[in-house]
């Protein structure tokens, strides 16, 4: 059974499917924001240091989203700080990694009706000001599910990441852009804006460890379309980044494994209901 | 080394490499357990196709001979991916001891909130069916 996009909603995780007419984008303009509901997630892993503070600059700058952090297993003051600045707090009982904390933000998502998601670090590394970007560019193409703030579209700015670490995203950059036909300069990027499919599709299947990546797939495998926005980040300013060095090897040769394994992977079917915006064409 | 048992050890670690990869690609092991799986299907596959180099590493231990060195090398593995799943295996213990701590502490909050509820909505119980004697 299914209502109006608006009132569309999942009864159980298995009768998920897309708004059956219509898309949430279509009908909700950017600037008439009290139809919409907009959630920000705040993934958090031993980051009190800074979660306040990005979490006070959400509110102040997108005073139209919900706050939600999602703390993975802290063992710091994470989720005291979160609270005490204002923001939805989930607390999972022990550390799941990334990917699973972002995911609970799409169950959250999805459970509660939101029709915006939008993923912000807690380190800030990211600019809640480029947010209502990602809107923009979100509903001038109805047909994007997923907007991505990448670091390397914008000239004037270069990215101070070390070298080595470089080569690797422009590694991933080459090879999602062969296997999804259309060209992706920051994959690795977590600063991204997703809509009421995409966030349907994520609740369902996201990536454990370093899931960024594989997401991109997980998105073009399921037919959804996504765009790239040049943004500004900034080097994180506490707490550790989940890749360290010695873990980028691993991490290198682990999403490399899932890249071509899942080239092999049967392709889901489009949901009844959605329409397809695109063909699973890939190649390499 | 015999041709025969050359043929055997290259088929057995092709086999293996090759279910590993259709269980990561049917979604029933994850690639972080897959990892040290396919690095000694690897590792097996190269030292039994390349006859020099099992030979070379069976000197370097010190077996004479090279086959045994490929069943020293395999068993190593087979230590190192047990030792591997102990560990995983500690942790999973352990979160669901969390897990099962957290609800059982929330049972135990829900039940409180019913416990402060229910006195009102058994007052409401008791009054009905007195009213439907009387009527």
């Amino acid at each position: 059974m299914r209502g109006s996009p608006t009132t569309w909603r999942c009864q159980t995780r298995d009768e998920c499917s897309y708004p059956a007419n219509g898309r949430a984008g279509d009908l909700i303009r950017y600037n008439t924001m009290d139809m919409t509901r907009c959630l920000a997630v705040v993934p958090a892993y031993n980051e009190a240091a800074t979660v306040g503070r990005v979490v006070r600059s959400i509110r102040e700058t997108l005073p139209f989203f919900d706050v939600l952090v999602v703390d993975d297993g802290s063992t710091d003051a994470t989720a005291t700080e979160a609270t005490r600045a204002g923001a939805l707090v989930v607390t999972h009982p022990f550390n799941l990694g990334i990917g699973g904390a972002v995911q609970s933000g799409f169950e959250y998502a999805l459970e509660n009706d939101y029709d915006y998601l939008v993923q912000v670090d807690a380190d800030g590394q990211h600019e809640p000001r480029h947010v209502p970007d990602l809107m923009r560019a979100m509903q001038d193409d109805p047909d994007v599910d997923m907007v991505c703030g990448s670091r390397f579209l914008s000239q004037d700015f270069e990215y101070p990441a070390p070298v080595s670490r470089r080569t690797g995203i422009h590694i991933f950059a080459f090879l999602l852009s062969r296997i999804v036909g259309q060209r992706i300069s920051d994959p690795t990027s977590g600063f991204r804006l997703y809509n009421r499919r995409a966030i349907a599709v994520f609740a369902r299947d996201y990536p454990h460890d370093y899931p960024e990546v594989e997401a991109v797939l997980v998105l073009h495998h399921h037919r959804l379309r996504m765009r790239e926005i040049p943004v500004r980040m900034y080097l994180r300013e506490g707490g550790l980044s989940s890749i360290t060095s010695g873990k980028s090897a691993y991490y290198m040769i682990k999403v490399m494994l899932a890249i071509f394994v899942g080239l092999f992977r049967a392709r889901p079917l489009p949901e009844p209901g959605g329409e397809a915006p695109v063909a699973a064409e890939h190649g390499i | 080394m015999e041709a025969r048992i050359q043929l055997l050890a290259i088929v057995a670690s092709g086999i293996l490499l090759l279910i590993v990869l259709e269980l990561v690609r049917r979604r029933r092991l994850l690639e972080r357990y897959a990892l040290l799986w396919l690095l000694s299907g690897v590792v097996l596959l190269v030292l039994s196709t390349f006859r020099g180099l099992l030979e070379d590493a069976a000197r370097v231990i010190g077996v004479e001979y090279p086959p045994s060195a490929l069943f020293f090398i395999a068993f190593a593995f087979v230590l190192l991916l047990l030792l591997h799943f102990s560990v995983a295996v500690s942790r999973l213990a352990d979160q669901s001891k969390v897990l099962a701590q957290r609800l059982a502490l929330l049972e135990k909050r829900v039940r409180d909130v019913e416990a402060l509820e229910e006195p009102a909505e058994e007052a409401e119980e008791a009054e009905r069916p007195r009213a439907a004697a009387a009527r």
